[in-house]
């Protein structure tokens, strides 16, 4: 058997999907040029994507044919030689939509391989995130923001063009930077992307990760049933009926026990419940019912089931009540009510730190002339880089 | 997209490209007229391809969305009796929707291809491979066969309309794509020139059945049961001469592009020679059997892989030929046949019939039942099926029907 070559891409569903699709044809097309077969795709179940779903491609790289269908027998690749991350808030976990359960982002990386995480955050950042593994591997950063170029509306930024580059230089038994610039040169035509490349090439920080170092938080899990378990006529019990809050009261909804969503969102609701007008509408809108009642009768909204779509802040009628926060800014899905009952005082400087010291909204634009706007801060990370 | 731009017309070149794709390509090069679409995965990939293809002004062809998957096939065939070129797909339940339009095709002698790219037949809604959409068409007149590489559909695109399109045939023929292994995965495709395709692939003439008012002829007229019998031997007849044309068109094709496809074109043998016992099954479970049986082979035990092509026609003659010299046969079915005899699925009892009429050794046919739903199939799995083929060729009865890779 010769040498065999996997590469996962993890992305945000529909936004990445087209940036994650030509980073892994890079990859094929680069490694081609020293003579190794290879194959992309994307994991099929995550397919029709969801907005914002964790999600994946794949690229196989081998010496020779043979090797390769190794690679290609299998549905996907169950241990990877480098992963690459295109939105860091997808550093805590995935949660692909057909898969119920907190797969870590390095689950499937080989030990002492590298993690590439497209962020502006310090690894130590990253790190509080990232599940624990009990292999060292490395973490390489890659200065830039969550990316959403190849879609169709967006520009093209060269994030593709950086990340192989960084693959170059984390991984050149797979291919050397020489045969990426082959690549973009003939292939793509495209002289000004190799300097983006290059430049990635010769910036990309490395941290060695200690084995057991990262989030110490067990990843959610659970075993699928057997046909003898299950229940007959493709038919599924109902969530349970909800029911008081605490024994002080309040409401909690009824929902289903293996359909939790953790990593679905990029950004989550913080509240300040000392404004709220209880006016109900939060509660009512929410399109996976994640919001409780409390006791005192305010609305809390519930981390396991928040998708963070941002309708509640959109909805809310009191200024600066409701506000959606990067989940950079949140290392836990503590509950918020309870800590606001707890002790107020610390709460309301809790939730100004979340409001007023978070990374900016990424994750796309909401105007006309945004990105625009926003060329001078990339320039900056960029030539800071 | 970047690889449309790409799209060769003057020279031979190579892409990297999904099986859905290579289709397309191949639709283009083929200068199909006609192609009817609606949404289903995984088959509404190649309409996406096709109709950016058109939206680019790359190909020259009436892209028609339709109603529904009946709708789809009826408009098809209709144009196909007028002189078109046609394409049209679809999968799972969607193509069990277009049942009736399927059923009259064949009869009324229309060559078209169709792409199946094998889904899950709902409930439950699930998109993953498995072969019953395709399979449910396999008594009516249409002509079935499985690909396992986006080269091999690329190809097979070419030589499925030389093939329906030949006066002794003119009869749809069905290309089945496993969903996901081939429909979404890119791969190294050649792509021939166009005029090595306009060498290969004549006009489509229907001579005297051509709908034309220089051919004034009726279609399809209500007839009474004295009628039905001699209609059905019609079919009957092109089902008899359908292997041999194959053969033709195969060689051609290999004269033509330079790629051949083995001594028949039903099937490949894999490490078959001094095989004691063989798998069988088709479309990309190739993939996984044939890492195993290498694996194997290097452990010294003489286990070899059929992979079945053409499931219509089947070739019986062919099979029971090949499979007699071996001690025990497991047919990997990505398919079910409740209620069948023993169980088993609808390959594995189709083989179990091929071998019977002969006069030769007839080995004991196990039938597993295996990643259905696009489950994936295991190295340890296809040990698992091998070592029961062992048992049998050793004399110890196994169960004719093994369900393997789920979960109890």
């Amino acid at each position: 058997m010769g040498q065999l070559f996997a590469v996962e891409i993890s992305y945000r569903g529909v936004f990445q999907k087209n940036l994650a699709k030509n980073i892994c044809r890079g990859i094929v097309l680069a490694a081609h040029n020293e003579g190794r077969p290879g194959i992309s795709f994307g994991r099929y179940s995550d397919s029709p994507e969801r907005n914002g779903i964790p999600a994946k491609s794949f690229a196989i790289v081998a010496s020779d044919d043979e090797t390769l269908e190794i690679g290609m027998a299998q549905y996907m690749p169950k241990q990877v030689d480098l992963t690459v991350v295109l939105d860091d808030t997808l550093c805590k976990g995935l949660e692909p939509w057909a898969w119920a359960g907190l797969e870590p982002v390095n689950h499937t990386l080989k030990p002492g391989k590298t993690l590439i995480v497209v962020s502006t955050e310090p690894a130590a950042t990253l790190l509080k995130m990232i599940h624990k593994k009990d292999a060292p591997y490395k973490l390489g950063i890659l200065k830039g923001l969550a990316s959403f170029s190849g879609m169709w509306n967006y520009k093209d930024d060269h994030t593709d063009m950086r990340v192989l580059g960084a693959i170059a230089k984390a991984l050149p038994e797979m291919f050397k930077f020489e045969s990426l610039e082959k690549y973009i040169t003939e292939k793509l035509k495209a002289p000004a992307k190799v300097q983006s490349a290059l430049m990635a090439y010769q910036r990309l920080a490395v941290t060695d990760v200690k084995a057991g170092e990262g989030n110490q938080e067990k990843p959610y899990s659970f075993v699928q049933p057997g046909a003898s378990q299950m229940r007959e006529g493709v038919s599924i019990e109902a969530a349970p009926l909800g029911g008081p809050y605490n024994s002080a009261g309040g409401y909690k909804s009824g929902r289903p026990d293996k359909l939790m969503k953790f990593s679905s969102r990029t950004l989550r609701p913080v509240v300040d419940f000392s404004v709220c007008t209880k006016c109900t509408l939060c509660w009512l809108q929410c399109q996976d019912g994640s919001f409780d009642v409390t006791p005192d009768g305010y609305y809390d909204a519930n981390m396991k089931y928040c998708m963070g779509c941002g309708v509640c802040e959109a909805v809310c009628p009191v200024p600066n009540c409701i506000t959606m926060v990067s989940e950079l800014a949140f290392t836990d899905n503590a509950n918020q009510w309870e800590a606001y009952t707890k002790d107020k005082a610390a709460y309301k400087a809790w939730l100004k730190t979340k409001i007023q010291n978070v990374p900016a909204r990424a994750h796309g634009y909401r105007y006309r002339g945004q990105y625009k706007e926003e060329i001078p801060a990339a320039l900056e990370i960029a030539n800071k880089a | 997209m970047a690889v449309m731009a790409q799209t060769p017309v003057e020279q031979e070149s190579e892409l990297l490209i999904t099986g859905s794709e290579a289709m397309a390509i191949a639709c283009k090069l083929a200068d199909v007229d006609v192609v009817t679409a609606f949404p289903i995965r995984p088959y509404d990939t190649v309409m996406q391809f096709m109709s950016q293809l058109i939206a680019d002004g790359k190909m020259d062809c009436e892209f028609i969305p339709a109603d529904g998957e009946h709708s789809q096939f009826e408009i098809v065939k209709h144009a196909s009796t007028c002189g078109a070129r046609v394409f049209v797909g679809s999968s799972g339940v969607g193509w069990m929707y277009a049942m009736e339009a399927l059923t009259v095709t064949p009869a009324l002698r229309v060559p078209m291809v169709a792409i199946v790219g094998n889904r899950a037949l709902d409930d439950p809604g699930a998109f993953g491979t498995e072969h019953n959409d395709a399979l449910s068409v396999r008594d009516l007149g249409w002509h079935l066969v499985w690909v396992d590489s986006a080269q091999e559909a690329f190809d097979t695109n070419l030589i499925a309309y030389r093939f329906a399109e030949d006066k002794r045939i003119m009869t749809p023929v069905a290309i089945s794509l496993d969903g996901a292994f081939l429909t979404h995965s890119q791969a190294l495709v050649k792509i021939p020139t166009q005029a090595q395709v306009d060498k290969f692939l004549p006009r489509y003439d229907r001579g005297n059945l051509l709908f034309h008012p220089d051919n004034p002829i009726s279609i399809a007229p209500q007839c009474n049961e004295d009628w039905v019998m001699e209609i059905r031997l019609q079919q009957y007849g092109v089902t008899q001469r359908s292997k041999d044309v194959l053969r033709e068109v195969y060689a051609e094709y290999d004269s033509v592009f330079g790629r051949n496809y083995g001594p028949n074109p039903f099937f490949e043998e894999y490490m078959t020679e001094d095989a004691d016992v063989v798998l069988l099954g088709m479309g990309t479970l190739s993939m996984p059997v044939k890492v195993a049986v290498r694996k194997m082979r290097a452990q010294g035990k003489k286990v070899g892989f059929v992979r079945l092509r053409w499931f219509r026609p089947f070739p019986g003659e062919e099979l029971a030929q090949c499979l007699s010299q071996f001690k025990a046969v497991g047919v990997i079915d990505r398919d079910y046949s409740l209620g069948s005899p023993y169980l088993s699925g609808v390959v594995a009892t189709e083989v179990r019939t091929a071998l019977y009429p002969g006069n030769g050794p007839k080995p004991p046919v196990l039938g597993f039942i295996c990643g259905l739903g696009g489950r994936e199939v295991y190295e340890a799995d296809i040990e698992k099926m091998t070592a029961a083929c062992f048992e049998a060729a050793a004399g110890k009865p196994q169960p004719l029907t093994q369900w393997i890779g789920v979960r109890e």
